[in-house]
């Protein structure tokens, strides 16, 4: 490429590492952006452990960086454009509220890649990536319906979007498949992380005869909640056992590992193209966390055979008859939620007590 | 009719959520009554959460715990006492500043802290509460600090209305000038008020990292803070008032949580609103007499004093 005056000062308030020659020996750069605190459990610490493999998969052939603790909305748009200016050529921005910033810096930097977490908007250089969660979500809700004396499966959920309804309504299938009694009451926290609103919603729970409680929130209160009062817990995004060890069964955590390296090595080869990566437990990127002892043998052995049917793909989450909580046939016997709709939910399966 | 386990079970929930604000709320407006204003206490709580709870994961004793919560608490109170009572710096920004500094020092210090869960208050004082019947499981989440947050209040008021060292504290609150004339030490009376902020407000953050939710992460105090100063200002800067308020606020939280768990149809969005809408309407009420109101402020809030002027 030709430089002249334009181009060059052009160039040089948006990409300075671009003009550089792309010596063999230069590292790729790759920036994380997190909405959260890394701490030692959580949403934002699952996508840190990914890094840190992608890191260690790929040695001296990347440098990544990442910046947490970022608000959603404008915010947001300062620190993507901060870190395409500086040089990164494959983003990854970590949250559902990154959308719309990520989709305008990648406007103006179309030679960046971006990667968008739990999106649904993509763009010639922005990809999108989630994970099935409800496929997990399932298997907790297996193990709620075994372990549950009442029936009454405590859900404490943040807003009601369809990431978060997806799960409410699996672990009510999941249960339901062993136990048709089975009900989940939903109460609503309206905040992704506050420790403190979290137990409290898991006190309230309990105190109305919730004797198994799970979250959609991404502090560890509700399994501290449930080991105080001696009730069941199953986590999400981490394991917390360590906050929970007696009553803590398991956590439907996420792994990015792979999907960061793969995508890492795809934009290092150049084959990087804008696509939409969904995952489940048959491609690693939800696992349920190792089982608490007090799950007992014949429990452990049925969330195995049922682990390996979703990874086969026999077994699926929202396969029909489904009833809405209003009555009507939502998925008809024999058929399969498609994914669009899967992606798009926003109503609860019968036995659901909580509105959207 | 509801069952009485469950009014039992929202009446604890509803001391334990006012707690933090009770606690923090009394600290600040002693420290407003002697007419500073300090935004910090979001930070001040942030510390006291931090350095309480690795003073209880280091010493094992949730007691000493809550002593390191307030000395942190009344330092970082010192640190803004130096820069506005001393050096006259503006209180809104240096408050701020402390707030900002505070997020950011107590996720530094607890960094290695936060994958150590520790035993609650209340399981600590009763060890067997996992095991006892919901009733009394209930009753033993009223631990030694939600009962500080009960009578605390009537302590504050009564120091404020009744003891000398309160009338000379808002006195000094009221005009610096006047009380400076009369022989009082302004800047002396300001320090101590500004660090029973401090400390009051580092109780508040060990509560919730020591007995509500037992454990250190980043930013877990979540704005109590400021509902906590929002109060102050609301409660007209009557100790009781701040008290109702915070308990007020805390049951609409809990109200909130038992109403969709009992399944009554109502938008959760609406009823997110609700602790700040109750709150916000019950106060208006309270202090709708405007004279009132304006007699109660301590007209020397948020103004330097030097000697000199």
């Amino acid at each position: 490429m030709t430089i002249s005056r334009r181009t060059l000062l052009g160039s040089s308030l948006i990409a300075p590492a671009l003009l550089r020659p792309a010596f063999a020996a230069d590292p790729t750069k790759v920036a994380f952006v997190y909405v959260a605190p890394i701490g030692d459990a959580g949403w934002t610490f699952q996508h840190e452990l990914g890094r840190r493999a992608m890191d260690a998969a790929l040695g001296t052939a990347v440098k990544s960086s990442f910046v947490e603790n970022v608000e959603e909305g404008a915010d947001s748009e300062r620190v993507i454009r901060q870190l395409a200016t500086s040089g990164n050529q494959m983003i990854f921005t970590t949250s559902f509220g990154y959308m719309n910033p990520t989709l305008k810096v990648a406007q103006a930097f179309p030679k960046v890649h971006f990667a968008h977490a739990t999106g649904y908007k993509r763009a010639a250089n922005v990809s999108t990536y989630s994970a099935r969660f409800y496929e997990g979500r399932y298997l907790a809700g297996v193990i709620a319906g075994r372990m549950s004396k009442s029936g009454v499966i405590g859900y404490v959920a943040a807003f009601p979007i369809p990431e978060v309804v997806q799960g409410i309504n699996a672990t009510l299938l999941g249960a339901q498949s062993v136990n048709p009694k089975a009900t989940v009451k939903v109460v609503w926290t309206s905040s992704w992380f506050d420790p403190g609103k979290e137990r409290a919603a898991a006190d309230t729970l309990i105190a109305q005869g919730a004797d198994f409680i799970t979250h959609h929130t991404d502090s560890t209160a509700v399994a501290q909640a449930g080991e105080e009062k001696g009730v069941y817990t199953v986590g999400y995004n981490s394991d917390m056992s360590k906050y929970g060890p007696k009553t803590c069964l398991t956590a439907v955590t996420m792994v990015w590992d792979q999907y960061y390296i793969n995508t890492v090595k795809a934009a290092i080869a150049g084959t990087w193209k804008s696509d939409d990566v969904w995952g489940g437990i048959g491609q690693g990127m939800v696992k349920l966390a190792k089982l608490n002892p007090a799950v007992p043998g014949n429990v452990a052995a049925e969330i195995a055979t049922k682990t390996a049917d979703i990874a086969a793909g026999k077994l699926h989450p929202f396969a029909g008859p489904i009833t809405g909580q209003d009555g009507k046939i939502k998925v008809a016997a024999g058929a399969s939620l498609a994914d669009k709709d899967i992606a798009a939910m926003n109503w609860f399966v019968a036995g659901v007590q909580g509105k959207i | 009719m509801p069952d009485p386990g469950i009014i039992l079970a929202i009446l604890v929930a509803t001391l334990r959520a006012a707690t933090p604000l009770v606690l923090a709320g009394l600290g600040e407006l002693v420290t407003e009554r002697s007419g500073v204003l300090n935004l910090g206490i979001e930070g001040m709580m942030l510390v006291g959460a931090a350095v309480g709870f690795m003073a209880t994961v280091v010493t094992g004793n949730p007691a000493l715990g809550m002593i390191a919560a307030m000395l942190a608490g009344a330092a970082m109170a010192l640190v803004f006492g130096f820069l506005t009572l001393s050096l006259l710096a503006n209180q809104v920004a240096t408050g701020l500043a402390l707030t900002i500094f505070g997020i950011g020092l107590s996720a530094l210090l607890g960094v290695d802290y936060q994958s150590h869960p520790i035993t609650g208050l209340a399981t600590v004082i009763s060890p067997h509460l996992s095991e006892a019947s919901p009733a009394v499981q209930q009753l033993l989440l009223i631990d030694p600090l939600v009962m500080v947050a009960v009578v605390a209040p009537f302590l504050v008021h009564w120091y404020l209305t009744r003891a000398r060292g309160g009338l000379v504290l808002r006195a000094v609150g009221e005009s610096h000038d006047v009380a400076f004339a009369l022989g009082y030490p302004v800047i002396r009376i300001r320090y101590f008020a500004v660090m029973f902020g401090g400390a009051m407000s580092g109780l508040a953050g060990s509560y919730l990292s020591l007995a509500y939710t037992p454990m250190w992460t980043e930013n877990m105090v979540a704005g109590r803070g400021w509902i906590a100063l929002a109060l102050v200002v609301f409660s007209t800067w009557k100790p009781i008032m701040l008290a109702l308020g915070a308990l007020l606020f805390g049951f609409v939280t809990i109200a909130q949580f038992q109403v969709e768990a009992l399944g009554i149809d109502i938008p959760p969005q609406l009823l997110a609103t609700l602790p700040y809408l109750a709150t916000i309407a019950v106060l208006v009420l309270i202090s709708r007499d405007t004279t009132r109101t304006k007699l109660n402020a301590p007209a020397a809030l948020g103004r330097s004093f030097h000697p000199s002027t």
